[in-house]
């Protein structure tokens, strides 16, 4: 199996290594274009970095999002957790405890992950400001949480269906409760579930853009807001959004490094399925 | 055994998701439902207290009918398109890398993790930079210039070619084709798995379906247009194509990488040991057992596709009729035309087509479910 | 008895004193906030942030909000705006463009308040030219601040380069077709040109230069059919000059359209003096130097123009503080300040020239003599449902090159949004 350097070996790496290549094209773009002083930014040169690395682009861009940043991530911190934890007693709900209609229920709420947000932009905007929630972080937190219950759901239940019923059986002649079989049984097999759930929302919410900008007053906006300011004016100078964009990919591409492979397992254990 | 205290719990931890979404989804779509059946838009949509008529099924008239919608309906030409090629797309370059790297190379990590970071991107970034890769001027078609070779002449998005043109006036003759079509297919399976009852009541529609169609076509009624209307595949989605799939092939990949995992190494050594080289392994063995994921990686990726804005917004902005989608014009009817009671219309358009792509799988998937 | 008269007297003076101190002091104490909404970002910063920080100074006790929704060329920032005020949440005051943008959609609305006493009180009726008043009103009001004017129909050239070609910048549109041949010939593109909107943006000087000021101000009363013969030259002649314009247009933004100038590739730009601020202040050239403009072909003594504004919404929840913005706007001082940094001029007829470079000198002396007009592009004569509609118009000409069928779909569009009712 593991045969070395055979010609099909050789030709594995290559095709991985040019495909990595295309890969990668996007991100050198944006490196080089954020590393070059404005005047320098044109069509004609788009391939060719600059003579000297113009730095500053980061530290300003860096300084001009840092408020936002402080947004963005209690907005993700708290949106991820609560969307997670609703989503597994969801989950743990609709697999394990059958009663009549349980099915449709969940079907209507998979159906809730279908619609385009900009449909409920205006009737989102009203609701929320009766509920006396616009303008600060809470109302865009709630209405995260709302429109990830539909995925959360299925990702959890798809994986805890994967629980034997048999344990949770004996568990309930042993006397245990509802609530006791979650957090003794269900909860702590939750882990990968969990690492799918988060580095998705994750990733949802930390980009969003759309509900960010019009939920909230401008101190607690997002940073997808900063760096659409960023890339706004009269005369766009590309290296500050290219630059602001690098560091506003930091954080979920960290989840993803750290995450990643958890990420497939988490797959593997039963989403995959869904 | 289940108490009734047990039931209780379960019905209210989940009451919270029940009543939220109800709200937030199912009572907005009912009010889009409801202003798209107005006039609001009409005159002074913006007051405080509009005034508001009934109209009926007149927005839907005007956008599948109207001189002034031919954009609307060159959209759902242009997402039908984008949604075949970006799903065939992703599920191939996914199921290749994840074959690829089910071969165990070195530095298997690194490349997993190349190929899933583009999807930690927003849309906006994604289309921006792609707008930049694709400018015919610069961009990607400098390339071939690196290794000596002549650079690159596609026009990418702004191309304003078009292939398989159709009418949009024959649109209702076609449907009748494609069912024929389908009917006829199902007969023949019918027929050769013996089911000879089936294969006669799929059979006599198509034929019917296939004789009104060769002989009574006129009879067949047009679309209800003034004008022949030519719409088709317009090249220009194809630069919008290959931005999506580089987004969502590592999430495809990921999928199949798992999927590949779990197919016990029993199974793959079987096959070898009956004579299959490591292609026809994957062919025979892998495929069939990768068929539930697909499927979900089809409707995942179909309703993304239908739902896309951002990566069109930021890569052909608001007014390129040949890239063009239902949510973009969606978005810019309501917000800069004014126009809210169309806006809402299409969005329930928007919304039956995910329906259409959706509640297929959802019925299969809770029937399998349903026998856990 | 006397001595009480003296004491009544004393009593009121005082009185009156105080309560004149306590006008006085009501009318500059102001507090509590001010939400300004505009979608000035990026390089457009600074100039509203001078105007902010000259607020401050003069109202130090009112926290001041930059409410600034940036992306989507304008169009986030509309739907922002729009959320909110069907929600009930209007801001203090908001950036629109001054004219149908505004009239069109907030006025018949009934969400803007009336500013004619202000514009009397302040006695802008005089500073501000006759014809920018008339597009800032209608029968019934007043309805916004220009905060500055920027010029629609200007023709961008190197002069430098056309030295070389051997070409003078053309003075009509017979001249540019002429001269274009020569200049394709030797592999330059002729005229520059960007995305969909700049399209339009051409078109609405072309158009300008076939109608002439009367016919394009009847155009937008409903006086001139969109399918009458004028309007058919219009595109006729529009589709001539696209076949000299770069094929990559629409992947191209307005400042790679005007890159191509500045490298040597194409000769010739229409686009409005927000060119002149990014060629000046990003690419670092110099104007009259290294770049030259002109009235767009057949257009001279025509300013086409289009303006920044700000009004006050019924209901802003800080209407007294949002009032000293007002006041401030329409200032002396606050446009002297405001338009040097963001490279457009101001409104007013006694601007101080020697704040502004060589380029806002030389337009703000064709803005105080030349026939005003508005632009359709920038909101001045056509409401945003006709706006909105046209860009698909011009979308579908690109492709098609059909001038009747562009000119029936506009008199339906301008049918449809009420043009001239």
């Amino acid at each position: 199996m593991s045969t070395r350097l055979s010609p099909t070996r050789v030709a594995l790496y290559v095709l991985l290594v040019l495909i990595s290549l295309v890969y990668l094209i996007p991100i050198y773009m944006t490196f080089i274009t954020a590393l070059k002083p404005p005047a320098e930014i044109n069509l004609e040169t788009a391939w060719i970095p600059s003579r000297h690395l113009y730095w500053a682009s980061f530290a300003d861009a860096f300084n001009r999002m840092f408020p936002n940043l402080r947004n963005s991530l209690i907005l993700t911190f708290f949106g991820t957790i609560l969307s997670a934890l609703l989503g597994s007693l969801n989950g743990y709900v609709l697999s394990k405890w059958r009663f009549r209609g349980a099915n449709l229920i969940f079907t209507l709420m998979l159906f809730g992950m279908f619609i385009p947000y900009q449909i409920i932009l205006i009737p989102l905007f009203q609701t929320l400001r009766n509920m006396h929630l616009y303008g600060g972080l809470p109302g865009l937190i709630l209405a995260h949480v709302v429109y990830g219950i539909p995925i959360t759901t299925l990702i959890f239940r798809n994986f805890y269906v994967q629980i034997p019923n048999e344990v949770v059986e004996s568990a309930s002649l042993d006397g245990a409760g509802f609530f006791e079989i979650y957090r003794r049984i269900v909860f702590p097999l939750s882990w990968l579930g969990m690492v799918v759930v988060v580095i998705w929302q994750f990733t949802q919410i930390w980009n969003d853009f759309l509900f960010g900008v019009t939920l909230t007053n401008h101190e607690w906006q997002p940073i997808t807001v900063a760096l659409a300011y960023l890339a706004g004016g009269q005369a766009v100078q590309w290296n500050l959004p290219m630059a602001g964009s690098i560091l506003a990919a930091l954080p979920p591409l960290l989840i993803y490094i750290i995450f990643g492979r958890y990420f497939i397992s988490g797959l593997l254990a039963g989403s995959v399925k869904g | 055994m289940r108490s009734r205290k047990d039931r209780l719990f379960a019905i209210l931890v989940l009451s919270p998701s029940i009543v939220l979404l109800g709200l937030f989804v199912y009572w907005f779509i009912g009010q889009t439902i409801y202003i798209s059946f107005t006039d609001w838009g009409k005159v002074a949509p913006l007051a405080a207290h509009p005034p508001i008529h009934f109209v009926g099924l007149e927005n839907y008239k005007t956008l599948f009918t109207g001189i002034l919608e031919g954009r609307f309906r060159q959209d759902l030409v242009n997402t039908f398109f984008f949604t075949l090629f970006f799903v065939l797309g992703s599920i191939g370059l996914g199921l290749f890398l994840a074959i690829l790297l089910d071969r165990e190379p070195k530095g298997k990590g690194f490349f997993r993790t190349l190929f899933l970071y583009p999807m930690s991107l927003s849309f906006i970034v994604t289309g921006t930079i792609w707008r930049w890769l694709l400018a015919p001027r610069g961009g990607v078609n400098v390339l071939p210039r690196l290794v000596g070779l002549p650079a690159l002449r596609f026009e990418w998005t702004n191309s304003r070619t078009q292939i398989l043109q159709f009418d949009w006036q024959d649109l209702p003759k076609l449907t009748v084709l494609v069912v024929a079509a389908v009917l006829a297919f199902l007969v023949v399976r019918n027929l050769r798995r013996g089911r000879k009852w089936q294969g006669l009541f799929t059979g006599i529609p198509a034929v019917g379906l296939v004789l009104w169609y060769v002989f009574g076509g006129d009879l067949i009624p047009s679309a209800g247009l003034l004008f022949p209307e030519k719409h088709g595949f317009n090249l220009a989605i194809i630069g919008i194509i290959i931005a999506a799939i580089w987004q969502f092939s590592g999430y495809t990949m990921a999928l199949y990488l798992a999927g590949l995992r779990g197919i016990p190494e029993e199974l793959r050594e079987s096959a070898r040991i009956d004579g299959c080289n490591e292609f026809q392994m994957y062919r025979r063995v892998a495929l069939p057992l990768l068929k539930p994921i697909t499927l979900s990686a089809v409707i995942i990726l179909g309703h993304i596709s239908l739902k896309t804005f951002d990566l069109v917004f930021a890569m052909t902005g608001p007014d390129h009729a040949s890239t063009d989608m239902p949510s973009v014009l969606m978005f810019i009817r309501t917000f800069r035309g004014n126009q809210f009671a169309i806006g809402a219309a299409i969005a329930v358009v928007l919304f039956i087509l995910v329906a259409l792509v959706v509640i297929p799988y959802l019925f299969s998937a809770l029937r399998a479910r349903s026998s856990t | 008895m006397r001595f009480m008269k003296l004491a009544t007297i004393i009593l009121v003076t005082i009185g009156l004193l105080a309560l004149t101190g306590a006008v006085f002091a009501d009318q500059k104490k102001l507090t509590g906030k001010l939400e300004i909404f505009s979608w000035w970002a990026g390089d457009e910063g600074p100039a509203l942030q001078a105007l902010i920080d000259l607020y401050k100074a003069q109202h130090p006790d009112v926290q001041v909000i930059n409410a600034t929704v940036a992306g989507g060329s304008g169009i986030n920032a509309k739907a922002v705006l729009k959320t909110r005020m069907l929600g009930g949440n209007p801001p203090d005051s908001f950036q629109v463009h001054a004219g149908q943008e505004l009239i069109g959609t907030w006025v018949v609305a009934n969400r803007m308040e009336d500013l004619t006493w202000l514009f009397q009180q302040q006695g802008w009726m005089d500073a501000f030219p006759k014809g920018l008043l008339a597009l800032l009103s209608t029968d019934k009001g007043i309805w916004s601040v220009p905060v500055n004017i920027h010029r629609s129909n200007v023709l961008w050239y190197i002069p430098a380069n056309l030295e070389k070609w051997g070409v003078t910048p053309p003075k009509t549109w017979d001249e540019f077709l002429q001269i274009a041949p020569k200049l394709q010939a030797q592999g330059i593109i002729p005229l520059a040109l960007g995305t969909t909107w700049t399209a339009e943006h051409l078109w609405e000087s072309v158009a300008l230069s076939v109608l002439g000021p009367d016919k394009w101000d009847a155009l937008w009363k409903g006086e001139l059919s969109f399918t009458s013969p004028e309007m058919l030259k219009v595109w006729d002649l529009f589709g001539k000059i696209l076949q000299y314009t770069n094929s990559d247009a629409s992947s191209l933004s307005w400042q790679q359209a005007t890159d191509l100038v500045v490298n040597g590739k194409a000769a010739f730009n229409v686009m409005g003096d927000w060119a002149a601020g990014y060629m000046f202040t990003t690419l670092k050239l110099q104007p009259k130097k290294d770049f030259g403009w002109e009235a767009s072909p057949g257009t001279d003594g025509v300013f086409m123009m289009l303006s920044d504004s700000f009004g006050l919404p019924i209901g802003a929840p800080d209407r007294d503080n949002a009032i000293a913005w007002l006041e401030l706007l329409g200032s002396k001082e606050g446009q002297d300040t405001f338009n040097p940094l963001k490279g457009s001029i101001s409104a007013r007829l006694d601007s101080d020239l020697s704040k502004y470079n060589i380029y806002s000198q030389s337009a703000a002396a064709d803005w105080q003599k030349d026939t005003i007009v508005g632009s359709l592009v920038h909101g001045v004569v056509a409401n945003e449902r006709f706006m909105d509609g046209f860009a698909t118009v011009m979308d579908m000409f690109l492709n098609s090159r059909d001038p009747s069928q562009a000119a029936n779909a506009s008199e339906a569009i301008a049918l449809q949004s009420g043009i001239g009712k």
